[in-house]
C-alpha cells in the first residue's frame, strides 16, 4: 500500500509495516525533549510515576531557553530543576547557559535529530525538525513525562496535506515567506491535526535554513507536523552532524493525500503577517504605511546563519532608525560565534543593533524587548497573537529577516528593495 | 456523569497566550496560573466568575503554544468543561492528560449564549441548553482517551503499563 513520508516514519516507529489515517499507534521515540517552562511540569509528573529512571539518559534533552539567561527569581527556580534532574538523571544533553541555544536551532546543529527519526517536544514549535525528514511534534508536559519514563509515546496517525511550490523564487522571497503564504491561504487552523508535507521544485532548491523556518511554522497552521522529504542538501546538513544512523523516507509517488495545494513560487512576494494571526499575511508591497517602534531578528523560526547574513547584509553600513530598537538574537552559541567570525556582528552593532546571548526572549513576551501599550513591533518571530510580545495593547508584525531589518532602517514596515 | 455551569462564551482562535500569558509561566502553581486565567482576554473574567462555570468558544481553541499550564489555568480556575467547535491539536492532548473536560460540538458552539444554563451528559453525549430548552450531540470521546479517563489521567495509565512490564 503506498504511504506518506510522515505514515513511513509512524510505521517504522510502531514495529509496523503500514499504517493508515485515524488509527492510534503506540510509537517509539528517538529523541524528547522540555524547555525551562515545559519541563518544570514533566519533572514533578514523572516523578508521580513512580519509573526507575528515565528510558534512555542520552535520548532526554533538556534545553533552558525560553527565560535564561534567567530573568527573575522563578525562572531561576524553573531552571534549577532542570540543571538538579539532569544531574540526578545523569542526562548527556543538558544544555546549560553558555553552550546552549534556541531549542530548535541548536539540537539539529548537535546532530541530535536526524532523517528518519521521531521526535516529541514540550514546545510546539518541535515540529521544525520536520525539514530534516524527521516526524517530529509538539507535545504538552504531561505527555513528555510519559515518554522521558517508557520511550514511546500514543499518536494518531495523521492525514496528510500536500503542497506544491513550483517555479523559482524571487529575490528576498524564503521560507518564512512560503510558510505565511501558505497559512494566510488556508487560515490558522486549515492544517488541524494533518501532516503538512511541502515539495516541489522551489522546495528542492531551499536551503536547509529556509526549510527549517518553514516546517517550524506548520503548528501556526494548526498542523500536526511539517515535513520535507531529505534530499542532497539534507545530506550535506546531517553527514558528519548526525550522531545516531538515520534513514531517508520519501512519499510513494501514488500516497493518498487529503488534500493538495499547488502555488506558483515566482508570484510569491515577501509577506508580513499583520495583527493579531499569522494568517494575516499579505505582500510588504501592500503593507502601507505603518511605521515601527521595534524589530526582532531571531527566535527558533529565523535565528539562524542565513537569517543573520540576510540581516546584516542590509544594515551594513547604514544605521537603524532614532525610533527603532533593533534586537538581534543569535539562535545558538555556534551562530553567535560564526557570526563573530564572519564580520556579522560588528556590522549589527554598528548599525545600532542590540545583540543578545541566544533565547526565546521577547518571542513570546518573556525577557529582551518587551513592548510598551501601543507600541508596534516587526519579528521574524512565529506569533503575533493579542499581547504575545507585551502589552495587549502592543502590535506583533511577521516577517523574514531582510524585511525586519529594512523596516528597522527606515522605521516602518518596508521591504529590502527600499533601501538597497 | 453530568456537568452543570453558566457559559461565558467566546470566539475562534481562543490562543493560549490569552488563556494564560507567558509573562505568568515562570511558576507552574495552579492556583497561581488560576488567578490569571484569561485576564488579557476577557478582563470581565476574574471578577464575574462562578467555579464550574463553563466556556464555549469557537473553532480550534486553545491554539499556539503547548503549555500544559493553559488547561492546568482553566480547570484550577474551576471551570467544569469546554465545549468548542473545534480544539487545537496540543490543547487536546492536555486537556485528556490533565483531566480538563472537553467536548467538540459544532452546533452547540454556535448556538448556545453566554449566559447561558448548560447540562452536559457526558455518558450519553448531549449537551442540554436548559436556557433554551435545545440540545446538541457532541463527538463520541476516540476509546483510548476513554482508557486514560477510566485510568485516572495518563500518569495513572503510563504507572499502570510500567507495573505491568516489571511484573513480566
Amino acid at each position: 500500500m503506498p504511504m506518506t513520508i510522515t505514515e513511513k516514519i509512524l510505521a517504522a516507529h510502531a514495529g509496523r509495516e503500514k499504517v493508515e489515517p485515524g488509527e492510534l499507534i503506540n510509537a517509539r521515540v528517538d529523541l524528547v525533549l522540555g524547555n525551562d517552562i515545559t519541563a518544570p511540569v514533566a519533572i514533578k509528573e514523572f516523578e508521580k510515576i513512580g519509573a526507575p529512571g528515565v528510558f534512555d539518559r542520552e535520548r532526554v534533552a533538556l534545553v533552558p531557553d525560553h527565560f535564561v539567561p534567567n530573568k527573575d527569581i522563578k525562572s531561576a527556580e524553573q531552571s534549577k530543576q532542570l540543571r538538579e534532574f539532569a544531574r540526578e538523571h545523569n542526562l548527556v544533553n543538558y544544555f546549560e547557559v553558555g553552550v546552549s541555544g534556541i531549542e530548535h536551532c541548536l539540537l539539529p546543529e548537535q546532530g541530535l535529530v536526524g532523517p528518519g527519526d521521531l521526535v516529541i517536544g514540550a514546545d510546539s514549535h518541535t515540529c521544525t525538525y520536520g525539514a530534516l525528514g524527521a516526524f517530529s511534534t509538539g507535545v504538552g508536559s504531561t505527555d513528555l513525562a510519559a515518554a522521558m519514563a517508557l520511550g514511546e509515546t500514543w499518536l494518531k496517525v495523521p492525514e496528510s496535506i500536500k503542497f506544491i511550490f513550483d517555479g523559482e523564487l524571487q529575490p528576498w522571497v524564503g521560507g518564512k515567506d512560503l510558510i505565511l503564504h501558505i497559512i494566510g491561504d488556508i487560515g490558522v487552523d486549515g492544517a488541524l491535526y494533518q501532516a503538512m508535507e511541502f515539495a516541489g521544485p522551489a522546495i528542492e532548491k531551499l536551503s536547509m535554513d529556509g526549510r527549517f523556518s518553514m516546517c517550524n511554522m506548520a503548528i501556526e497552521a494548526g498542523g500536526k507536523n511539517g515535513i520535507i522529504a531529505p534530499d542532497e542538501i539534507t545530506r550535506a546538513y546531517v553527514e558528519g552532524r548526525c550522531k545516531r544512523p538515520y534513514k531517508f523516507y520519501k512519499s510513494d509517488p501514488d500516497a493518498r493525500y487529503a488534500r493538495v495545494y499547488r502555488y506558483d513560487a515566482s508570484q510569491i512576494e515577501p509577506q508580513v503577517a499583520f495583527p493579531h494571526l499569522p494568517e494575516n499575511s499579505r505582500p510588504v508591497r501592500e503593507a502601507g504605511h505603518v511605521e515601527i517602534d521595534q524589530s526582532v531578528i531571531g527566535s527558533c523560526t529565523n535565528g539562524r546563519m542565513e537569517d543573520l547574513r540576510e540581516a546584516a547584509n542590509i544594515l551594513k553600513g547604514r544605521q537603524v532608525h532614532k525610533n527603532v530598537r533593533l534586537i538581534v538574537l543569535p539562535g545558538t552559541q555556534e551562530i553567535y560565534l560564526q557570526a563573530l567570525r564572519e564580520g556579522l556582528i560588528e556590522i549589527l552593532v554598528k548599525a545600532g543593533a542590540a545583540v543578545s546571548t541566544p533565547t526565546c526572549g521577547p518571542c513570546l513576551g518573556g525577557h529582551m524587548g518587551i513592548l510598551a501599550k501601543g507600541e508596534r513591533c516587526i519579528a521574524t518571530t512565529n506569533r503575533n497573537f493579542v499581547g504575545r510580545m507585551g502589552h495587549t495593547e502592543s502590535e506583533v508584525y511577521l516577517s523574514n529577516p531582510a524585511v525586519a531589518a529594512a523596516s528597522a532602517i527606515l522605521g516602518r514596515i518596508a521591504g529590502p528593495w527600499e533601501v538597497l | 456523569m453530568e456537568i452543570k455551569g453558566r457559559v461565558w462564551k467566546y470566539g475562534s482562535d481562543v490562543d493560549t497566550d490569552a488563556i494564560i500569558p507567558a509573562r505568568y509561566l515562570n511558576t507552574s502553581d495552579p492556583e497561581e496560573l488560576a488567578r490569571h486565567c484569561m485576564e488579557d482576554a476577557d478582563p470581565a473574567f476574574p471578577a464575574g466568575f462562578r467555579a464550574g462555570d463553563i466556556f464555549v468558544a469557537g473553532k480550534n481553541f486553545g491554539c499556539g503554544s503547548s503549555r500544559e499550564h493553559a488547561p492546568i489555568a482553566i480547570k484550577a480556575a474551576g471551570v467544569s468543561c469546554v465545549i468548542a467547535r473545534t480544539f487545537a491539536r496540543i490543547f487536546y492532548r492536555n486537556a485528556f492528560n490533565i483531566g480538563l473536560p472537553i467536548f467538540e460540538s459544532p452546533e452547540a458552539a454556535e448556538d448556545i449564549h453566554e449566559g447561558d444554563e448548560v447540562l452536559v451528559d457526558v455518558d450519553s453525549g448531549v449537551i442540554n441548553n436548559l436556557t433554551t430548552g435545545k440540545t446538541y450531540r457532541f463527538a463520541p470521546v476516540p476509546p483510548f482517551m476513554q482508557q486514560i479517563i477510566a485510568a485516572g489521567g495518563l500518569i495513572n495509565y503510563v504507572a499502570n503499563k510500567l507495573d505491568v512490564r516489571s511484573e513480566k
